[in-house]
Parts: C-alpha cells; sequence; structure tokens
C-alpha cells in the first residue's frame, strides 16, 4: 500500500488516534492498513452506532471513521448522539451508500465529512487533513527532503 | 425488470471489482433464472426496501473467494479464514451500495440493509413479478456471480405516478 507522509497532532506531536466504526472486519482492517499509511494509530473498532459510542468516550479519539449501514444503530444516529455530547468531535461518514439526502443528512447532524466506498486511500488521506485542519500537522516523511 | 435497475448494478460491480482486484473484468453469461436460487459458494445477501423492493446475491465459488478475498486483502487467505466471507459481503455491501446511490439520485428512494451471509443451499424460486437476473463477472481471480431479484413496489409506484401527477 501506498506511504503518506504522517499526519500529526500539532499539538504534541504524536500519531493522531482513530476511532473505525464499521460492522464489516474487513473494512475496519482496509481502514487500519490505511490509518497506519498516513502514520496514524486505532485507538479503538466498534461494529455498530451503540458500541460506537461507548468507544469514544473510553478512547477519545481525533478523529471517528464511521459507516453508515449497520445493525442496531446507523452511523448517522451514532454520529448525532456523539456530537451533541462532544461538540469538538471529527466525524467522517464512509460509506458505500453515497446519495445526496444521505451526505446532507449526515452533515447536518455533525459529520465534517463523507467518503464514498470503495474508500481511495489518497481521497481518505486529504480529507483526514482537511478535518484536522491546524490541529494536525503533516510530518517530512522519513528520508524525504534530505 | 428493467434494464434502468441493472445497470447501475453493472456499472457499481465493475468499479468496485476493477479497483479492488486491480485488473479489468468483463460480462461473461447474463440469464434469467427460472430454477430456485442454487447457492455456488461463499454468498451475501443483501435486502432492499423501497421503491423498488427485493434481494442481491454475490455469490463466489469457494476457491474464487479466497483469491477475490486475498487480493482484497493484500495478503493470502486462507479458505477457513472468516475475513473471506466478510470481504465477500462487503463486496456485496460496496456495489450494491453504489448502484443505490445511482438509483436514488435518479428518483428512487430505498433504503438497504446489512449484508447478511446466505448460508442455505437453495433460495426462493423467482416468481413472475419477482425476475431473478444473474450476471456472471469474469475477473482475474474467478467468475462472480450476481444473482437480481427485484420488483417495483406497485403501492409506492402508485404514490409516485400520483405525485407527478399532481406536480
Amino acid at each position: 500500500m501506498e506511504q503518506f507522509a504522517p499526519v500529526r497532532r500539532s499539538k504534541d506531536g504524536q500519531p493522531v488516534r482513530y476511532l473505525v466504526v464499521d460492522d464489516s472486519v474487513f473494512a475496519r482492517k482496509n481502514l487500519g492498513q490505511m490509518i497506519e499509511t498516513f502514520g496514524g494509530q486505532v485507538a479503538g473498532e466498534a461494529g455498530d452506532g451503540m458500541t460506537a459510542i461507548t468507544e469514544y468516550e473510553r478512547t477519545n479519539p481525533d478523529i471517528v471513521l464511521m459507516d453508515i449501514t449497520m445493525p442496531q444503530m446507523e452511523g448517522i444516529e451514532a454520529a448525532e448522539k456523539i456530537v451533541r455530547q462532544h461538540p469538538e468531535a471529527r466525524i467522517v461518514m464512509v460509506s458505500s451508500v453515497g446519495y445526496q439526502e444521505n451526505i446532507v443528512a449526515a452533515l447536518q447532524r455533525g459529520a465534517r465529512h463523507f467518503v464514498q466506498k470503495p474508500v481511495k486511500p489518497e481521497v481518505l488521506y486529504e480529507v483526514i487533513k482537511y478535518v484536522l485542519g491546524e490541529d494536525g500537522t503533516v510530518a517530512q516523511a522519513a528520508g524525504a527532503g534530505v | 425488470m428493467k434494464m434502468e435497475l441493472i445497470q447501475p448494478f453493472i456499472n457499481a460491480a465493475d468499479a468496485v471489482l476493477a479497483q479492488g482486484l486491480k485488473s479489468p473484468m468483463s460480462i461473461g453469461n447474463v440469464s434469467m433464472e427460472e430454477e430456485a436460487y442454487r447457492r455456488k459458494g461463499v454468498a451475501a445477501l443483501v435486502w432492499i426496501t423501497g421503491d423498488i423492493e427485493g434481494r442481491v446475491i454475490f455469490d463466489l465459488d469457494p476457491e474464487t473467494s479466497v483469491r477475490v478475498a486475498s487480493q482484497f486483502a493484500g495478503t493470502e487467505l486462507p479458505e477457513s479464514d472468516e475475513l473471506v466471507r466478510e470481504t465477500v459481503c462487503e463486496l456485496a455491501n460496496q456495489v450494491i451500495g453504489n448502484a443505490i446511490t445511482t438509483l436514488n439520485d435518479e428518483g428512487f428512494h430505498f433504503r438497504v440493509h446489512p449484508p447478511v451471509l446466505h448460508t442455505s443451499e437453495h433460495g426462493a424460486k423467482s416468481s413472475e413479478d419477482t425476475e431473478a437476473l444473474v450476471i456472471c463477472f469474469e475477473t482475474s481471480s474467478g467468475n462472480v456471480f450476481m444473482n437480481i431479484a427485484l420488483r417495483y413496489n406497485r403501492r409506492r409506484q402508485g404514490e409516485r405516478t400520483a405525485g407527478a401527477g399532481n406536480s
């Protein structure tokens, strides 16, 4: 998998911590691999919206990658509940169902961005940088610029 | 089943499989299923409800499912690995999600349910209003079968027609 210049937290230079929420183990593993190539760290995983809320409380991640179609509680509802408790939460919806109404509903309920599956690493990388804004810094890649 | 319903599924499968397998694919045999559905190997089923209702099944023989899952995962997986079945489910989820996105933008409204593994050997026989179309995608990892059985929701279709007549 392609390597990207690591994105770090501006405040302490530490890796960005992610909560990955998807009912598919495969999708979680796939996103986890991408996060590694971004220099990030998976702080927690959840397979449904209910678990996502408790995992958010437990891990306090910098970014949440949240699927929409999931059993028990869907991603948009979970995002809304997290943002209600934590307005600073940065949630990126990652779903194969990317029609206009879904995107608008997610953004209205507090999600910061939307990425359609199948996820292209270069697209997710740019979205992560955008969503972090000044709270993220692109570190010099190892061996680069020498 | 009208082609306007089928084409988005074909386009989505083309895009998802080509990206995941990193090689082009072609459409092989397309047929109407007249007998009850017979599972070929690892199969993921997704229910769709809304303006159009029914189900879509992604079905891969065991060897193909391992090759496809290994390609998607970027590592060799054994046939027994749970990730093989997970990958087929996620493949179905991505293809159907992308197709539904296109159809929704064309004015159809749906709800997609999470994919489930289809474990029984047989499925219900298709009926006159729920014809099943089987499309074979020939990929570098083997054949991927998409079995689509959808029908227009008559009540919702009536509402759509009435709405169009009122506008």
